[in-house]
């Protein structure tokens, strides 16, 4: 290191780094490759040929499409309650002292911290005690509990750069606090709040092992792509899912990119 | 505003109900600190700690051998049984798994949180970033399908194993014993390829957070007292980065320890602790022994986290 600029890597850094991204993003891309290959019973590379029929298959599957839209509205709501309990929670934490402070980040980052499997069997033993049946709601309540702490994440990030002197001006100017959150508090944590919402939905969009305890009969698309891993029925459809789920991913994570960019937060850290 | 026209430096009442309201919760912060704190609280600590509790409890229970129902007395025999050869085989497996996993994280994550950390500048920067961050999110059942087309016998790895006439290596490396299979989609090989694959991305960025905060002279200072690179990376980078890997091994240790999908996907039919409780909790019914099984991990993970945060690694979160 003695004879570079220190602006320039050694060539064995360049080339691990390049090739530790490599063997991130080769897989991702064979999802795409596979989408289109026109081999039905097996994974056979090179394809023997490439094809679009699969893409219209898929569209016409109605078990595709019922999990797509379970999917979607299981990840709205469960959005939708994160997003309020995390900026309460953020707002609480980061605007007040007082006596286990620490303890509530712990608890917020409790679900994500333990592997899913715990807070699974957990939860669907709870319901079993209390006789709550599985349903659509079990499964939003599953999906809540773990979404809470990307929303706090991004919350308690953008609150720290709001200056309390903000708050308190418009206070002085006259406004209530109402008129404080609607004009002053949420124009400076909106972006922050989008893109903690856009996490979570990635986040739930995607999960499968708690929804596999607090699921019943009904699957969401993580649950089918399961199902499909464990007994293939038919591959082709499966390599379209695959990568249709990788680009409905994709879009909340790169625009919760653009709206934090700027902002001194990992959005990811400690998903 | 009404500061000029009334002597006085105290503002008067807020009119209407909003403003009673808000001028109420501005004189009594605790007040609003509970409703602030109380939903999310709630949330948590009975949807989520109760539901955690009452797991725990269920691990003093045990199963009646005959009836097969669960018999509510306090009772160490789930323990015990936890403990038999063949439980006690599942949980050194998963440590050992999670063990060589994280290792090798660590060794793959490093140079690209280094590199990114030090050397990308501007566009390379966000390039980085999110060439860390998209494997990182996207769906973790797609990565775990990308794989199973990766390690088939007729997938892509044989297929360039083949061209590069380096078939009888792979075919040796799969003979060894424990490590080996029939074929890599059913090996110890493919399922910790797997598991370093899917659970990578969580060490780069801690370790990258962590050398952000070296600062470039410390490096040069080291080199110009005559350090070699070597010795700079042991006595200098090394230590200053240590925090940031063991945060990130709270991530790969402890995502690997619960894992069940995995070894399930991609992986010989010898049991992994998440795994077992899956077995136990669904097919067998047990779930005392289940509830016992996931205590394992939360223990792990409580001893790992105590000594992480003594390391100070959670400064490097």
């Amino acid at each position: 290191m003695r004879s570079d600029r220190s602006t320039t890597a050694p060539l064995g850094l360049k080339i691990a780094a390049i090739g530790g991204l490599a063997f991130l993003h080769i897989p991702i891309l064979l999802i795409f490759l596979y989408a289109f290959t026109t081999e039905e019973k097996s994974y056979q590379f090179p394809p023997p040929g490439l094809t679009l029929q699969w893409f219209a298959v898929t569209w016409n599957r109605p078990d595709v499409w019922a999990a797509l839209t379970l999917s979607v509205k299981v990840a709205t709501i469960a959005t939708a309650i994160a997003l309020v309990l995390g900026t309460l929670c953020a707002a609480a934490v980061s605007q007040t002292r007082f006596f286990g402070r620490e303890t509530i980040s712990l608890l917020v980052i409790l679900p994500i911290a333990l592997p899913g499997i715990i807070t699974g069997i957990a939860l669907r033993s709870a319901f079993s005690m209390a006789d709550i049946p599985f349903s659509f709601w079990t499964i939003v309540l599953g999906h809540a509990t773990f979404c809470i702490v990307v929303v706090y994440n991004n919350a308690v990030a953008r609150f720290r750069r709001v200056s309390g002197s903000l708050i308190e001006a418009s206070m002085d100017l006259g406004a209530d606090g109402f008129q404080t959150f609607r004009h002053i508090i949420l124009p400076n944590i909106g972006t922050a709040l989008l893109a903690g919402g856009m996490l979570a939905f990635a986040l739930s969009f995607d999960e499968v092992i708690v929804t596999t305890f607090t699921g019943g009969q009904q699957s969401t698309l993580p649950i089918w792509m399961l199902e499909e891993l464990i007994r293939p029925r038919q591959r082709p459809v499966t390599n379209v899912v695959a990568m249709v789920v990788m680009l409905v991913t994709f879009l909340p994570i790169l625009a919760a990119y653009y709206l934090t960019r700027d902002g001194d937060q990992i959005a990811g850290a400690g998903k | 505003m009404s500061a000029l026209a009334t002597p006085a430096a105290i503002m008067p009442n807020r009119p209407g109900l909003t403003g009673r309201i808000s001028d109420f919760l501005w004189k009594h912060p605790h007040v609003l600190l509970v409703i602030l704190l109380g939903p999310p609280v709630l949330w948590l600590g009975i949807i989520y700690l109760g539901s955690l509790f009452a797991l725990l409890l269920q691990s003093f229970f045990s199963i009646d051998d005959f009836s097969g129902l669960i018999s509510y007395e306090f009772t160490l025999s789930t323990y015990k049984q936890l403990l038999s050869d063949a439980n006690f085989d599942i949980i050194v497996r998963t440590i050992t798994m999670a063990a060589v996993v994280t290792i090798f994280s660590a060794l793959i994550a490093f140079p690209i949180a280094y590199y990114a950390a030090r050397y990308a500048k501007g566009k390379w920067k966000a390039v980085f970033y999110l060439g860390i961050m998209l494997p990182l999110w996207s769906s973790y059942l797609v990565k775990i399908y990308a794989w199973k087309l990766i390690l088939a016998k007729e997938g892509i790895l044989t297929w360039a194993f083949t061209k590069l006439h380096l078939l009888w290596l792979l075919d040796g490396w799969l003979s060894l014993p424990i490590i080996g299979g029939n074929s890599l989609s059913v090996s110890y090989t493919g399922t910790f390829l797997v598991f370093v694959y899917v659970w990578m991305p969580f060490m780069i960025l801690p370790i990258q957070a962590a050398l952000e905060r070296v600062p470039g002279n410390l490096i040069e200072a080291s080199s110009d007292l005559g350090g070699t690179p070597q010795q700079t990376f042991r006595h200098v980078l090394f230590p200053l980065a240590l925090p940031g890997i063991v945060a990130g091994s709270i991530f790969t240790f402890s995502l690997t320890l619960g894992d069940y999908i995995i070894p399930q996907i991609v992986g010989s039919s010898r049991l992994f602790i998440g795994q077992a409780v899956y077995a136990q909790q669904g097919t067998a019914g047990n779930i005392p022994l289940a509830a016992a099984f996931t205590v394992v991990p939360i223990v792990i993970m409580g001893l790992y986290l105590w000594m992480a945060k003594r390391m100070g690694a959670f400064d490097a979160l």
